[in-house]
């Protein structure tokens, strides 16, 4: 790997499949949990991104139908066109894809075991931690007026309230944004 | 082993079918494809009951990695092996990878546009409700135990007031709520 490395892929793409690489498995409960842990490389750490370009990602990933992994996908489009975002995707889905097709013919085999359960029961708490700091995150980076905190609160109590598609609530507010609510 | 080996009709489905049931998952679902997945999977094709779509879930959510991913390379697996794993994946993201790589493209170009801008910052802020709501909609299953709302609290503490690095957090808090889940298990 090291041999090819020097001689024909360019460095940048080598550090957006080691970054990623490493993000894989800390995916648990999925990429909403590790918000921050992206931001916090790929904004603080590599600046390949500024703040507003980060949530600018997001809001692209969140807006395309599919896995909510996709911000990913932009992030690598982002540093490095077509080929930093296969490269991004493949680095953050192969690993966990591996491990997975090896657990899961064993693991049904425990279905009854006690620390199955107890595992599972753990790590609920620990994701939804993970889940809630990502919301906090973002907002952070996402919301520069007291406007864009209101359409963040606002959907998230009608998300809570009501049964609504989650998809109307990005085009209601694409709409207020595009006629100058902000 | 388990029902996950002995489906209802092992013989019937092939890679591409799986290729293609996936490719319908991944286009139809925005901000959450596990709804779809349950639908192709249990009502429309009848790969697998009910109960093994729930054992499933539970599975996926468990593994690292994306919940949807790891369902399809699950159910790739059982119908075809390695193969069946590829099709199901990659019918799975060929789609929503290329529209959101041409999303991009296309905010790239009309950035300058202000509407473009404030419509993009405003859904920024739209989804960013949508995962404060995710994440207190899961809280609230867990919100009468209280070491689990100990661990969610710390959780969010260390990630996104102190920025600690996720993989420290994760070494101290899993184990700890495994071993908190392991005492009181009834």
């Amino acid at each position: 790997m090291r041999l090819v490395d020097a001689a024909m892929i360019p460095p940048v793409l080598v550090e957006l499949a080691q970054q990623f690489g490493a993000l894989s498995f800390l995916t648990i409960g999925g990429v909403n949990a590790i918000i921050p842990e992206i931001h916090r490389r790929v904004v603080d750490i590599e600046h390949w991104l500024t703040d507003v370009e980060f949530a600018q990602a997001f809001a692209i990933s969140q807006a395309s139908p599919g896995p909510n992994m996709l911000i990913v996908s932009v992030i690598g489009w982002k540093v490095y066109g077509f080929l930093g975002a296969l490269v991004a995707t493949v680095a953050i889905c192969l690993p966990t894809s591996v491990f997975t097709y090896a657990v899961s013919h064993v693991w049904n085999r425990f279905r009854d075991a006690p620390l199955r359960a107890a595992i599972q029961r753990g790590l609920a708490p620990v994701t939804v931690g993970l889940v809630l700091a990502s919301g906090y995150v973002l907002a952070r980076s996402a919301d520069e007026t007291w406007v864009a905190y209101a359409i963040t609160a606002v959907t998230a109590v009608l998300a809570l309230a009501t049964r609504v598609h989650p998809l109307w609530f990005l085009v209601t507010a694409a709409a207020l944004g595009a006629f100058g609510v902000h | 082993m388990s029902e996950f080996s002995s489906p209802q009709e092992p013989a019937g489905v092939s890679s591409s079918d799986l290729f293609l049931g996936f490719l319908k998952v991944g286009v139809s679902g925005f901000g959450g494809v596990m709804p779809f997945a349950r639908r192709m999977l249990v009502e429309e094709r009848h790969w697998m009951t009910e109960r093994e779509f729930t054992e499933l879930l539970s599975l996926s959510q468990f593994l690292p990695g994306p919940n949807i991913i790891n369902m399809s390379i699950i159910v790739g697996s059982r119908y075809q092996g390695p193969l069946g794993s590829l099709a199901a994946c990659l019918g799975l993201m060929l789609m929503p990878f290329l529209i959101v790589l041409a999303l991009a493209a296309l905010y790239a170009r009309f950035d300058a546009l202000s509407a473009v801008r404030d419509a993009t910052a405003a859904v920024s802020s739209a989804a960013t409700g949508l995962v404060v709501a995710m994440g207190l909609k899961m809280a609230r299953p867990l919100a009468g135990t209280a070491w689990q709302v100990a661990i969610v609290v710390l959780g969010f503490v260390a990630l996104a007031l102190l920025r600690v690095p996720l993989l420290w957090a994760l070494a101290v808090l899993a184990p700890l709520a495994v071993a908190c889940a392991w005492w009181t298990r009834r």
